[in-house]
């Protein structure tokens, strides 16, 4: 469904992205690991359009995404980010509802806030949370916001961005299973992306391994603890001795 | 001396850069205008927001303001037996000059410094980037409604300004320099004419585009980090007080030619 050839992507001198090969089917769960700075975020900013890559092609069902329609693109997909990214001066429920409320996909308001407020159920948060504003949430509390925001249009395709970042373990079990559950019932394609071995074990159904702006390893999840790649190793045993370079 | 030449051309060529960045926004802000969707709401939180949330500062400036611009009028106006013209001096010191600058300059305080580190915070926590993915224009959901806004509010506030500070030199003239009231006023009305009204509220609306524009344009160009909002907004301040006061000076000599 998503095929990434080649994909380059520089800032200045700092080459990010060094020829990403990635294909995700239709209705897999992919998660994306690597250390800081290898370019994770960029990758999933790239296939958005977010990022214009410097070179290569970036497919989704054999289309190239520079060339669609990007309203019609775009509404295909659903994002959870890393710090929700949740808008301040709107509350929970216009958040949730926000693509709901305005451009191709707008409904009538009581509508969309009836939906809100079944996506907010769904991630685990009552109806009353849907006046408050995003301020007045706990961390997990806005992750799943975020969730439900992503999950809101019902999309195709939905992308994780480090869901668990920052949050205590308990909470990010609780993102893990609800991502999970998610994913399977809707029958969405997943990108994940995360440092978090417990969320790969959690959700992914494949894992692709970046490291060096490039994809190092790449297969089931149930094999990367029998993978004999070095890198692999390092780092899903979180060791500080091996090939990927540490400061210290 | 090579490399002070080297530094020069580097400065003139970033100023240069910054000028054709600013340029492409500005259109771009303006192409939004005719193409839809467009966002009433966000339109009518900006007029409240810019509008009439600046009337209470708009208003004590031009309180005070013209106050003391009747007492300053009046003491220089003694030195040579002018005493009498404070009305009119002082309607047409507001009037022309000093309520649509005052007003623009306590609008690039409040509001530019305002949306800069509202839009710059976005962009620091992906706001905008959520909104992209959101199928929304940052530009039409963010900078149109805030520049649209503040040009049509501005000659509102410069207006009000304008009457305030009128008033402000009516309280100093009738209460502490003795003019009659009915006179004060008369001399007042009978001296304004409409290009001066005129010039006032077109230079409102110029200097609300540049207060809400620099806002805008350093918010969605700053730097990652507190610090990037923190220069985004000092920056998008500064930028916008200058162009106001360049601005004044050629929107004054366009009248003045007229």
């Amino acid at each position: 469904m998503i095929r990434l050839a080649q994909v380059h992507k520089s800032f200045g001198t700092n080459d990010v992205l060094r020829g990403v090969d990635l294909d995700v089917a239709r209705g897999e769960s992919m998660v994306v690991i690597g250390g800081s700075g290898t370019g994770k975020s960029v990758l999933i900013k790239c296939i958005l359009g977010l990022v214009a890559p410097d070179s290569g092609t970036i497919t989704v069902d054999g289309q190239d995404v520079t060339r669609v329609p990007r309203d019609a693109f775009l509404a295909r997909f659903g994002m959870l980010f890393q710090g929700a990214a949740l808008f301040d001066s709107l509350p929970v429920w216009q958040n949730v509802a926000f693509r709901l409320l305005r451009g191709r996909l707008k409904r009538p308001r009581t509508e969309a806030r009836a939906i809100a407020i079944a996506k907010l159920r769904r991630v685990g948060l009552d109806a009353d949370v849907a006046d408050r504003l995003p301020a007045e949430l706990s961390g997990g509390m806005q992750k799943r916001v975020g969730l439900a925001r992503a999950i809101a249009a019902d999309p195709e395709v939905i992308f994780f961005d480090e869901p668990t970042t920052g949050l205590d373990p308990i909470m990010a079990g609780v993102i893990n299973a609800l991502i999970r559950e998610i994913v399977t019932e809707m029958g969405a394609t997943a990108i994940t992306i995360t440092h978090d071995m417990t969320s790969v074990r959690a959700i992914a159904d494949r894992v692709a391994m970046l490291h060096r702006g490039k994809v190092r390893w790449c297969g089931p999840v149930g094999d990367i603890d029998a993978a004999t790649d070095p890198y692999l190793d390092q780092f899903i045993h979180g060791r500080a001795d091996g090939p990927i370079e540490t400061l210290r | 001396m090579i490399r002070l030449v080297a530094a020069l051309g580097a400065a003139v060529l970033a100023g240069l850069a910054g000028l054709g960045r600013l340029a492409l926004f500005t259109a771009q802000t303006l192409s939004h205008l005719a193409r839809p969707p467009f966002y009433p709401r966000e339109f009518g939180h900006a007029l409240v927001q810019i509008g009439y949330n600046s009337l209470p500062v708009v208003g004590l400036t031009a309180l005070f303001t013209g106050g003391a611009l009747a007492l300053q009028i009046y003491a220089g106006g003694a030195r040579f037996s002018a005493e009498a013209v404070v009305p009119q001096i002082v309607a047409i010191g507001m009037v022309r000059e000093l309520g649509p600058v005052l007003v623009g300059l306590m609008i690039a305080a409040r509001v530019t410094s305002s949306i800069a580190a509202e839009i710059a915070t976005m962009k620091v926590t992906e706001q905008i980037d959520a909104l992209v993915t959101l199928s929304t224009h940052p530009m039409k959901y963010l900078t149109l409604p805030r520049v649209l806004a503040a040009t049509l509010v501005m000659p509102v506030l410069v207006a009000v300004g304008d009457t305030i500070g009128i008033f402000g030199g009516f309280i100093v003239g009738t209460e502490r320099l003795g003019f009659n009231a009915t006179t004060y006023l008369k001399n007042t009305v009978d001296f304004l004419e409409a290009r001066d009204v005129a010039s006032s509220l077109v230079k409102g609306a110029a200097f609300g585009f540049i207060a809400a524009l620099m806002g805008c344009y350093f918010g969605m160009t700053s730097a990652r980090g507190a610090m990037g909002v923190g220069r985004a907004t000092k920056g998008a301040v500064v930028a916008a007080a200058v162009l106001i006061l360049a601005a004044n000076l050629i929107l004054t000599e366009a009248f003045f030619a007229l």
